[in-house]
């Protein structure tokens, strides 16, 4: 048990893999614990999990992409996750829309705006963040960068809180304007799901499905991937190695804006210590998929969806950051490369 | 130490400063003790005079100063962990309300009803006799605790424990609001036992004089401990880690095992800096360890200096009172002018801001902090002079580390 | 002459790569060894596997007569092995508390939480009885780096990994951590005993400077010494630990004639006046074949030739392995 064992028992699997074919058992075990879930907490709290597990899978994403590449947990990025709440919030107050908004044209145009709008500039913002506080240190010893990653975190986030009035919100809740009507149901059997929910998980899936394609069919993406297995060898093959991690930030960050905007409409309130909680859990969703591994992210931030929404459903939900830390824990201490990750040393 | 560095210091006609400098190398812990009774007296003089009686009177700066005592403690065990083993932990708060606890549990009558026992019959008046025995307890609870979650991620690389650190200190405090039948959650447990001494008896409510010896004097020992630990081989060996690991590893040290000593030394650390702070609030509460005191601790050690111990412990000191006495001077101070704009600014808010700044800003441009150690100094700026060389021994660790 | 080290069929694969291919490899005590092979020939990845660094996908190392580096078996059972104690203790409290026993389980809680401290704590320091149990368990981990130094084997580097930042005499003292027995305990109470130890092992650090040739730069830092220097610091270093076997990973590499031929000097000396066994792998064919009692040629992965630097040196095979075939 010494260091390089443990730079190894690490998952520092680095490509961006997606998933290798599943087995027919994998998923026949998959279906069975789905329809365990369902049939125990019932189709709205299943929905609702999906819909939660949507959102962290989004900025669990970003976890996995930045560390793949230049392997810094960005502790920023729960924070980046909260400012884009807060940046989709002033989109849709400052353009005066502050209730449901039922006429599915303007509606649609609405959240199409308000989805690049929060995307374009928290990806910017993610940028700026890696230009200023991470590229510097690229070469500096591990701490460095880990230490400016917590600064960040808290600048983020009493900047927030300290944007104070103009805005109308200040350190406690601030209410997000719920453009998506809550009152749109669709009925399957006895079940009423809100239009909402399906809503977002269709966004997600597609908005990851689209960053898997992205990755595997682009030029960037094989940049991103060849700079993720070895920045050396990509820069001699004539790789920008500055604009590739930048871009990975402006999709990470970008993703995590999309986590953002679902997140306002779904709970309809935003607070400047949102990004602490949720970028612990989209953390762990992430090591849970197996870090670096994009598929493994999405995954893990449904497994992490429905441990929380399993544990409100069980009466603890108080207890459920202190549930998904105990997760993170056992993962790390027994499957440290995660449910996807490649143990290392296969990759030759 | 060595015969070729006393050779060095009888060199021809070496000057005053050398000569200190030389003797308090080889009379380490006597040069500490008497550095730390000067500071212990001289400070409670200063706050006498002016310009320290424009904040506030002589014993409201003596308690100040205790205050920022606890925070130097918790800033020097911070440091074994961050400044000489390299390992970021970031949910030192944790510990520090564990070491609370563990004396909230055992010197007050909540507690005792807990525990099922009863220390106030045992020991009559002089029940805050117990306080000097908790001093260790209370470490010693800490440091099992810090072992419990050091040993499953220091196999691990530093990033990972970094992230359960953080949980672990956003846990802690949710543990102790929500399992309120024995913690009596948020309101926490009130009436501790203040300490007691012969001859002092029980330390008073009002005079925070007693308090400020005790701390001055385990500052002293916490300090003396501290160098001579980061002398011995041990030190050595932890300072090996944080050059590299993997060489360390193939020259016999047990990497997991000399880490998790680090981690459970700064937690004891802590430990005893909660049992100091909790006999002195003689309350306990979830909300004192919100993770605001890890990131400040951190921020004391980055700016202090990593792996200076009396850089940290001055970093730690000056923030302090920065924070809590200059801050809330100007917080009221603006709030009596009564212009619109200026009385909304909250700089109790604006420190953790400033933190932030403060944080990034000398990572980038000094990262060994303000009253750096040597050593360290040119770790870091290693990689700025040299770049390129550290990213390849980084990834040979990744590639030979192959398991 | 016993063997110090027995390498049976050591096999490694990454992904469908076999680095290292059923290698079967011996080093006599008192004997130097080299280890010879082009570049790729998985030298490196062997030597890493001897080293504990690496766990090799099947075979085995004997170490001085004990089993050291195997595949692991059944490890997940030792977490087993750490819970196991503390769960019965509990079940206890649980029934006794069930029987009418007041506080029972408050009791048995307490000593459980006790002693699963103490097995983690032992899972930590694996001392060594700690670590037969295992074995007779049938559960077995391969031996880490530390270990290896422990059972008695010195390295260097290919690439100098010396402390950069810290002074030669230090990173010599690094190096003799492993023989050196001051606890915490020692240290906080800076106790006679580790006064003593400190003394003894900067003199002996000194001599050991004095012994590879670098007399008076103890106080100079690793990175400002000249290439050669540092070349000699890491062997000392590897000396420091008292090992039975020192493993040399190209050390003439980026040296000049001269300085191979004193390295040569103190390679012979290493054998003449510390009783050291060496095993050498090395790209310069003039130190090898100048010192060495037997060479081991690796080619893709396997073993295509041994025997004394002569028989090696006409073995057709290797001409062909270094040479490519010859042109008919």
């Amino acid at each position: 048990m010494t260091a390089p064992a443990a730079s190894a028992d690490a998952p520092s699997a680095r490509s961006f893999s997606s998933a290798g074919l599943v087995s027919v058992a994998q998923l026949a075990i998959v279906a069975v614990l789905l329809a365990g879930a369902l049939l125990w907490m019932g189709p709205q709290q299943f929905v609702n999990a999906l819909t939660l597990g949507a959102i962290y899978a989004l900025i669990a994403i970003g976890y996995t992409l930045v560390y793949g590449i230049i392997e810094l947990i960005n502790f920023a990025h729960g924070d980046v996750f909260m400012v884009g709440t807060f940046l989709s919030l002033i989109f849709l107050t400052t353009l005066g829309f502050n209730g449901a908004i039922t006429e599915p044209g303007l509606l649609a145009l609405v959240l199409a705006g308000d989805f690049i709008f929060t995307m374009i500039a928290l990806g910017l913002i993610g940028v700026l963040i890696e230009r200023v506080a991470y590229r510097p240190l690229r070469n500096a010893p591990r701490l460095a960068p880990l230490i400016t990653a917590i600064g960040v975190s808290f600048i983020l986030q009493n900047a927030v809180q300290g944007v104070p009035p103009y805005f109308g919100f200040g350190p406690f809740n601030a209410n997000s304007p719920q453009v998506f009507p809550t009152d749109w149901f669709v009925t399957l059997g006895n079940a009423s799901i809100p239009v909402l929910s399906l809503f977002i998980i269709v966004t997600a899936v597609v908005m990851m499905i689209a960053l898997q394609l992205f990755i595997g069919r682009t030029r960037i993406g094989r940049a991103m991937r060849s700079t993720a297995l070895d920045r050396d060898a990509a820069a001699l093959m004539g790789v920008n190695i500055n604009r590739t991690i930048a871009i990975t930030f402006l999709l990470g960050s970008a993703l995590a804006g999309a986590a953002g905007v679902t997140f306002g409409l779904q709970y309809g309130v935003t607070n400047s210590g949102l990004g602490f909680n949720a970028g612990l859990k989209a953390f762990t969703a992430a090591v849970l998929g197996g870090i670096g591994n994009t598929v493994g992210a999405a995954l893990g931030g449904f497994i992490i969806g429905f441990i929380e929404v399993g544990a409100a459903v069980a009466g603890l939900n108080r207890w459920s950051a202190a549930i998904v830390f105990g997760v993170l824990v056992i993962v790390l201490v027994f499957r440290p490369s995660g449910i996807l990750g490649q143990q290392t040393g296969e990759r030759a | 130490m060595s015969v070729i560095q006393d050779v060095k210091t009888s060199a021809p006609a070496p000057g005053i400063r050398d000569r200190v400098r030389g003797f308090a190398g080889r009379h380490r812990s006597t040069t500490i003790i008497v550095m730390m009774a000067l500071i212990g007296i001289v400070l409670p003089i200063l706050a006498a005079f002016p310009p320290f009686t424009l904040f506030q009177t002589q014993i409201g700066w003596i308690d100040g100063f205790t205050n920022a005592g606890v925070f130097v403690l918790l800033a020097i065990g911070l440091n074994i962990v961050v400044g000489v083993a390299g390992l970021l932990d970031l949910g030192y708060a944790a510990f520090f309300a564990i070491g609370s606890y563990t004396y909230a549990y055992v010197a007050s009558p909540f507690g005792n009803s807990i525990l099922g026992i009863d220390v106030a019959a045992t020991f009559g008046d002089a029940v805050g006799v117990v306080f000097w025995p908790m001093l260790i307890v209370g470490a010693f609870v800490a440091a099992v605790f810090g072992i419990l979650l050091g040993a499953p991620t220091l196999r691990l690389r530093g990033d990972y424990l970094a992230i359960v650190t953080l949980g672990f200190g956003e846990i802690v405090p949710i543990v102790f609001r929500e399992a309120s039948t024995v913690t009596n959650g948020i309101n926490g447990i009130g009436g501790v036992y203040r300490p007691w001494l012969p001859g002092v008896g029980t330390f008073s409510g009002v005079d925070p004089m007693p308090y400020y010896v005790t701390t001055v004097a385990l500052v002293a020992i916490v300090l003396v401990f501290a160098y001579r630990l980061v002398e011995s081989r041990i030190g050595r060996a932890w300072e090996a880690i944080r050059e590299d690991e993997l060489a360390a590893a193939a020259n016999g040290i047990n990497t997991v095992s000399t880490k998790l000593l680090a981690f459970a030394l700064g937690a004891s650390t802590a430990g005893i800096a909660g049992v100091l702070n909790t006999a002195k609030l003689t309350v306990v509460s979830p909300d004192q360890f919100t993770f605001t005191i890890s990131f400040t601790v951190l921020a004391m050690v980055v700016l202090g200096g990593m792996g200076n111990f009396w850089g940290v412990a001055i970093g730690a000191f000056v923030i302090y009172t920065i924070n809590n006495v200059i801050l809330h001077s100007l917080n009221e101070f603006f709030h009596g002018l009564g212009v619109p704009v200026l009385q909304d600014i909250d700089f109790i808010q604006l420190q953790f801001l400033l933190y932030g700044i403060a944080l990034v800003g000398m990572m980038l441009v000094r990262p060994e902090g303000l009253f750096p150690n040597s050593r360290r100094k040119r770790e870091l700026h290693q990689a700025i002079d040299e770049p390129g060389e550290d990213e390849n021994t980084l990834s040979e660790v990744t590639e030979e580390g192959g398991r | 002459m016993t063997d110090l080290l027995v390498a049976d069929k050591v096999t490694r694969r990454f992904g469908g790569l076999v680095a290292v291919n059923e290698v079967d490899f011996t080093i006599p005590e008192g004997s130097i060894v080299s280890l010879i092979g082009p570049n790729g020939a998985g030298k490196t990845t062997f030597f890493n596997v001897l080293l504990g660094i690496i766990d090799p996908s099947s075979g085995s190392v004997e170490f001085g007569g004990r089993r050291m580096i195997a595949r692991p078996r059944r490890i997940a059972l030792e977490s087993v092995v750490w819970v196991l104690p503390s769960a019965i203790v509990l079940l206890l409290g649980f029934l006794l508390e069930q029987a009418g026993v007041v506080g029972g389980f408050f009791v048995t809680a307490v000593i459980a939480i006790a002693l699963l401290i103490t097995t983690l704590l032992l899972a930590i320091i694996r001392p060594v009885w700690y670590q037969v149990g295992l074995t007779k368990l049938g559960i077995f981990r391969s031996a880490r780096p530390n270990d290896m130094v422990a059972a008695g084997l010195g390295r260097t580097f290919q690439n100098i990994r010396l402390f950069k930042n810290m002074t030669a005499l230090e990173n010599v003292l690094i190096g003799m951590h492993s023989r050196m027995d001051a606890n915490p305990a020692d240290a906080f109470f800076s106790s006679p005993k580790a006064r003593r130890e400190e003394t003894a092992s900067d003199r002996r650090a000194q001599e050991l400077l004095a012994f590879v040739g670098l007399r008076g730069v103890g106080n100079e830092l690793a990175k400002n010494l000249p290439y050669g220097d540092q070349r000699r610091l890491e062997i000392a270093r590897a000396l420091a630990s008292n090992p039975k076997l020192l493993l040399l990973d190209e050390p003439a590499a980026g040296m000049n004639p001269k300085e191979t031929d004193d390295l040569m000097r103190l390679i012979s000396r290493l054998r003449r006046d510390l009783k050291l066994t060496v095993l050498l792998i090395e790209h310069d064919m003039k130190l090898v074949m100048g010192i060495s009692d037997r060479v081991t040629v690796l080619e893709a992965g396997r073993k295509i030739s041994e025997g004394s630097p002569e028989e090696v040196r006409r073995d057709p095979r290797v001409i062909e392995a270094y040479l490519g075939k010859p042109v008919e």
